[in-house]
C-alpha cells in the first residue's frame, strides 16, 4: 500500500500538533497552559505550508492513493485551505476569550484541531467510508465544545440538543448510505456514479438518496432539518459557534458536493427538486425568523441558516441542465460562497465576541450608539454585516452576483422561479443586517451603559482574526473577478467525469 | 443468499429506533435508540456484503467502522448527559427549554 506522503502532509502536521497540544497539556502546569494555544496557532499555520508546495510545486494534478479513496486534487485543495484558514481564525478569536473564563484550555484546542483535521479528510474523500469518518471527526469534537461551559444549563442544554440531532442525522445519513452501498455494490463514488445510471428506475435507490440529503441537511442546518442550530449557537461559547456555523457548515457542503456532483450527476432528477425545496425553505423561513431577533448571536444563527439556502441554490441550477458548462458554473458558484461566506460570517463573530466583552451582553439594543465610544468595532460590525448582506464593494456581493449568475444560466422556468425566491429574500436580508447598522450608528447610548472603557474589547488575537477577515472580505470585494478565476479550475476538477 | 428478510429486519429495527427516540423523554433511552438504528446499517452493511461477495469486502469495513464511532459516539453523549444531569438532577430532553425561537 502506497502513501503518498507529500499529499497526507497537511494532515499528518494537524495530527503531530493535535499530539504536541495534548503532550504540553499533561506536562504543563495550569497557569502556563496557554502554551497550548501558542502551539495549536502555529501547528495549523505549519499546516499551511505543504498546501502550498502541493499547490504550486511540481509534482501531479491529482495525487490517488488507497485505490481511489483519498484524494489530493484542486479542489481539496482549496478546500483545506479554507478549512486551515477558517480554524485559524476560529483559534485566533478563541485565545482570549477562552483565557478570560475558567475553561481547559489544552482539551479545546485539542477537541477544536481534531474536528478541523476531519474537515481536512471530508475534502480529500472519495468513497462512502472515509467521507463518513471525516464527517465524525468534524462532528463529535464540537458536541463536547458545544457544552464546555460546564456549569451552564444553556450550554450544557446546547449540547445535548445538538449531540441527540447530531447523532440521529449520522444514522439516518449511514441508513442511506447503506443503500447506497448495497444497490451499487461499491462505495467509491466512481462505482456509485456507474452503477447509480442503471438505478434512476429503482425506489430504494430513490429513498437511498433522499435519506443520505437528510443528514447532510442536518449538517448544513437546511430547512426543515434546522431546530437545533439556534439553540445551539446561543448556548455555545461564541468561538465555538463562529465554528460551527463556518467550518462544520462548509464540511457538510463539500459532503453535498461531492455527493451530488462525484457520486450521483446521474441521478439529478431525484436531488434536484429535494434541494430546490430545502433552498427556498431554508431562505424564507431563515429570514423571516431572523427579522424578528433581538439577540445578535440568534439573528446570526438564522442568518446563517438562511446563508446556507443562498449556497443551495445553484445546486438546483446543476440540476435542471445536461450542459456541462451550467453544472460547472453552477459548481464553482458554490465553493465561491462557501468561501467568502466563511470569512465574512467569521468576521461577523468575531465583531460579536468583542462587542459582547465590551457591552457585556449580546442583545442588539444594548449595542446602540457603540460607534460613540468603540468606533473601531462599529466600522467593522457595518463591515462584516453588510457584507452578509451582499452590498458591493464588500465580497457578500460578489458571493450573490454568482449565485445568481448560475441559477439564471440554465433559463429553465423552475431554476427562475428559485432566482426570484432568492431575490426577495436578500431583500428581506438586508433589513435585519441594516437595522444592526442603524443600531450601532444611529441609536442613543442606553441608560448606564459603560463607555469609559475600562476593558479593551479588541486583544492581540483577536484584532488580527479581525484584520485577517476584513483584509479579505475588501478585496474579494474590489477585485471579484481576479478571486473568482482562481476557482473556475477548480470546479472542472469536481465535475470531471460527467 | 435470501437477502431480503434481513433487509425487512434492518428496516424494523431501524423504525424501532425512529419511534424510541421521537417518543421516549430519557437521554439515555434516546441514546439506546439511535444505537438500534445504528444497529440497523450494521445488519444492512452485512447483508449487502453477503450478497455482493466481493473480495474488498467493502460492507465489512464500513460496518467496523460504524461500529467504531458508534462506541465513540456513546461516551461522548453519556459524558453530555451526565454533565446535564449534574447541573439539573434531571434526564428528561422535555426540561430542556431554556432557549425557543
Amino acid at each position: 500500500m502506497d502513501l503518498d506522503y507529500h499529499a497526507l502532509a497537511p494532515e499528518l502536521v494537524v495530527a503531530a500538533t493535535i499530539l504536541v497540544v495534548l503532550g504540553l497539556d499533561v506536562a504543563l502546569p495550569r497557569p502556563r497552559k496557554y502554551w497550548t494555544a501558542f502551539a495549536g496557532v502555529l501547528g495549523l499555520a505549519l499546516a499551511a505550508v505543504p498546501l502550498l508546495t502541493l499547490a504550486f510545486g511540481d509534482g501531479p494534478e491529482t495525487r490517488s492513493m488507497l485505490g481511489g479513496a483519498y484524494v489530493v486534487d484542486g479542489f481539496a485543495l482549496v478546500l483545506k485551505a479554507v478549512f486551515i484558514v477558517g480554524g485559524y481564525l476560529v483559534l485566533l478569536m478563541s485565545v482570549s476569550y477562552i483565557e478570560s473564563d475558567r475553561y481547559y484550555q489544552g482539551e479545546y484546542y485539542l477537541l477544536m484541531l481534531t474536528s478541523i483535521l476531519g474537515s481536512l479528510v471530508m475534502a480529500s474523500s472519495r468513497d462512502l467510508i472515509t467521507l463518513f469518518v471525516g464527517l465524525e471527526l468534524v462532528t463529535g469534537p464540537l458536541f463536547l465544545l458545544a457544552g464546555w461551559r460546564k456549569g451552564d444549563a444553556k450550554s450544557n442544554e446546547a449540547s445535548l440538543k445538538f449531540f441527540i440531532l447530531g447523532v440521529l442525522s449520522t444514522a439516518i445519513l449511514l441508513y442511506g448510505m447503506s443503500f447506497l452501498y448495497g444497490l451499487t455494490g461499491s462505495v467509491t463514488f466512481e462505482g456509485i456514479r456507474e452503477a447509480g445510471a442503471d438505478l434512476l428506475d429503482s425506489g430504494a435507490f430513490r429513498l437511498a438518496v433522499l435519506f443520505t440529503l437528510v443528514g447532510f441537511g442536518f449538517k448544513v442546518t437546511a430547512v426543515p432539518f434546522h431546530f437545533w442550530a439556534p439553540d445551539t449557537y446561543e448556548g455555545a461559547p461564541t468561538p465555538v459557534t463562529a465554528y460551527l456555523s463556518v467550518g462544520s457548515k462548509a464540511a457538510g457542503f463539500v459532503g453535498l458536493l461531492l455527493l451530488c456532483y462525484k457520486a450521483l450527476p446521474s441521478v439529478t432528477e431525484i436531488w434536484g427538486p429535494a434541494l430546490w425545496v430545502l433552498a427556498a425553505l431554508s431562505m424564507t423561513l431563515g429570514n423571516l425568523t431572523a427579522l424578528r431577533q433581538d439577540n445578535v448571536v440568534r439573528m446570526l444563527a438564522y442568518s446563517s441558516i438562511a446563508q446556507g439556502g443562498f449556497i443551495l441554490v445553484p445546486f438546483a441550477a446543476a440540476a435542471v441542465s445536461n450542459d456541462p458548462a451550467v453544472i460547472q458554473e453552477a459548481a464553482s458558484a458554490t465553493i465561491v460562497y462557501v468561501i467568502i461566506y466563511a470569512f465574512m460570517n467569521l468576521g461577523a463573530f468575531g465583531v460579536v465576541i468583542a462587542g459582547a466583552r465590551r457591552t457585556g451582553s449580546t442583545m442588539i439594543d444594548d449595542w446602540a450608539g457603540m460607534w460613540r465610544y468603540a468606533p473601531r468595532l462599529a466600522v467593522l460590525g457595518a463591515m462584516f454585516f453588510f457584507s452578509l448582506a451582499g452590498i458591493p464593494p464588500l465580497a457578500g456581493w460578489y458571493a450573490k452576483f454568482a449565485m445568481f449568475l448560475a441559477i439564471l444560466r440554465p433559463g429553465n422556468a423552475w431554476a427562475t422561479a428559485l432566482a426570484v425566491i432568492a431575490a426577495v429574500n436578500a431583500v428581506i436580508a438586508l433589513v435585519y443586517y441594516a437595522r444592526i447598522g442603524k443600531t450601532m450608528w444611529m441609536d442613543h447610548v442606553p441608560e448606564g451603559a459603560d463607555t469609559a472603557g475600562t476593558v479593551n474589547p479588541l486583544t492581540g488575537s483577536l484584532a488580527l482574526a479581525l484584520g485577517i477577515s476584513a483584509l479579505f472580505v475588501v478585496v474579494a470585494g474590489i477585485l471579484p473577478f481576479e478571486f473568482a478565476g482562481v476557482f473556475a479550475d477548480l470546479a472542472k476538477v469536481v465535475t470531471t467525469g460527467i | 443468499m435470501v437477502l431480503t428478510q434481513f433487509l425487512v429486519l434492518g428496516a424494523l429495527l431501524f423504525s424501532i429506533g425512529v419511534y424510541g427516540l421521537l417518543s421516549r423523554r430519557n437521554a439515555v433511552t434516546v441514546l439506546l435508540a439511535v444505537e438500534l438504528m445504528l444497529a440497523a446499517v450494521n445488519i444492512n452493511l452485512i447483508a449487502f456484503e453477503a450478497f455482493w461477495n466481493t473480495a474488498a469486502a467493502h460492507g465489512q469495513i464500513f460496518a467496523i467502522f460504524v461500529i467504531t464511532i458508534a462506541a465513540a459516539e456513546v461516551g461522548i453523549g453519556l459524558a453530555i448527559i451526565l454533565l446535564v444531569f449534574r447541573n439539573r438532577a434531571s434526564g428528561n430532553i422535555d426540561q430542556l427549554d431554556l432557549m425557543r425561537w
